[in-house]
């Protein structure tokens, strides 16, 4: 029983579900260490990839999970990965939309919103390092990356589809450049 | 003959018409029109962002809700645990079609991208031996973590001028990427803490 490859999906992301505050990014950091060190589902070099993967597609970036189900039981494990990521979170949020309505304005309102934005930031933050560090820490990735958070800065309605070609671009020719 | 007098109806401009205070009632939207517009945007959509081009069908281009509603759902829908796009089309399809509508408009969602994204690592398998292959994914995983850092440094920048906020904020930079702590439990202790801090701050404003 241990060792059914769903029951272990679920085990892993249904608890991810319900604290991925701040969206799915913030929870790339446990993603990686569940996967990578502890169920050893994927090698670090995988994991990159299919981060990679994940934001080129369509679509949220974190269907990362749906990839990471693929890799572990095809199909059906892509579904159970995916399902147990979005379906306790969607359900929660189902419920508050309904309370959320009736008490706009009120304290414990506005005290959650200003008390988790910083949690859900501390996450994100928190992911984007752990998978530098996953992407061999290389003096390139750190510069790829800082460059298309500053241009997104400077030109916000950028395309981010035009960012992620660009550092794929940049890298081939790194790689061509160095023989 | 320049005139085309009904091309715009859609829009339903209303020109004299001042900002109504009160949110207008939601128009029955079908089922089907809320998957379908959930789709296109789960499939059209790149690199996140998706939060944005759900405004503009939701409120400016359909009008199915007022400004006021979608802003105030898509905060709730960042505070809640979940990805936010999914959760902001829950919050949609609860708002249109109570729980049925939650249902449609999710799998409207996630149902074109998780079948593209498993065709792409499909393909991608077959060309993971090449060297170039390898350096573009490493260039694009790269680019994607500029994504991330940007959208925390709009996150740092509000929460900076508040001493706990930002604290929250660096002890978890500093337990979960620094030194790799278990996120659930660091999340469990952490917010709990957060939300205290801030609910006198709350209460004040």
């Amino acid at each position: 029983m241990r060792d059914n490859p769903y029951i272990a999906l679920i085990l892993v992301f249904v608890p991810f579900s319900l604290v991925s505050i701040g969206g799915g990014a913030s929870i790339f950091a446990g993603m990686q260490h569940q996967s990578v060190d502890v169920h050893r589902w994927l090698t670090a070099r995988e994991f990159i990839d299919l981060f990679a993967l994940g934001r080129a597609a369509p679509g949220p970036g974190s269907m990362l999970v749906t990839l990471i189900g693929w890799k572990v039981a095809g199909l059906s494990g892509a579904f159970v990965a995916t399902a147990a990521l979005l379906v306790p979170s969607s359900v929660l949020c189902y419920v508050m939309a309904r309370v959320w309505n009736a008490h706009r304005g009120k304290t414990w309102h506005k005290a959650l919103e200003n008390g988790l934005a910083p949690v859900g930031t501390g996450l994100i933050l928190a992911g984007a390092i752990a998978i530098l560090r996953l992407a061999g820490a290389s003096a390139a990735s750190w510069v790829v990356a800082g460059a298309a958070a500053v241009l997104l800065g400077l030109w916000p309605r950028l395309h981010p589809i035009l960012l992620l070609a660009g550092g794929g671009l940049l890298f081939v020719l790194y790689r061509l450049a160095l023989g | 003959m320049g005139q085309a007098s009904g091309e715009s109806s859609v829009a339903n401009e209303g020109g004299p018409s001042a900002a109504d205070p009160l949110p207008a009632p939601p128009r029955p939207v079908s089922l089907l029109r809320l998957f379908l517009v959930c789709f296109q945007i789960g499939l059209f959509s790149f690199g996140g962002g998706l939060s944005g081009w759900m405004y503009q069908e939701v409120v400016v281009r359909r009008r199915w809700m007022s400004e006021d509603e979608f802003l105030s759902g898509l905060a709730l829908c960042q505070v809640m645990p979940g990805i936010n796009v999914s959760n902001l089309v829950v919050y949609i399809g609860q708002r249109l079609h109570g729980a049925l509508g939650s249902c449609v408009a999710l799998v409207g969602l996630l149902v074109g991208p998780f079948f593209i994204v498993i065709g792409l690592v499909l393909v991608y398998e077959r060309v993971a031996g090449v060297a170039w292959v390898q350096a573009a994914m490493d260039g694009v995983a790269a680019a994607a973590i500029g994504l991330l850092m940007f959208v925390g440094y709009k996150g740092a920048r509000r929460s900076l001028h508040k001493v706990p906020a930002a604290a929250v904020m660096a002890a978890i930079i500093v337990a979960i990427g620094l030194l790799q702590w278990p996120l659930v439990p660091v999340v469990l202790v952490l917010a709990p803490v957060s939300v205290a801090f801030a609910w006198p701050r709350a209460g004040d404003a």
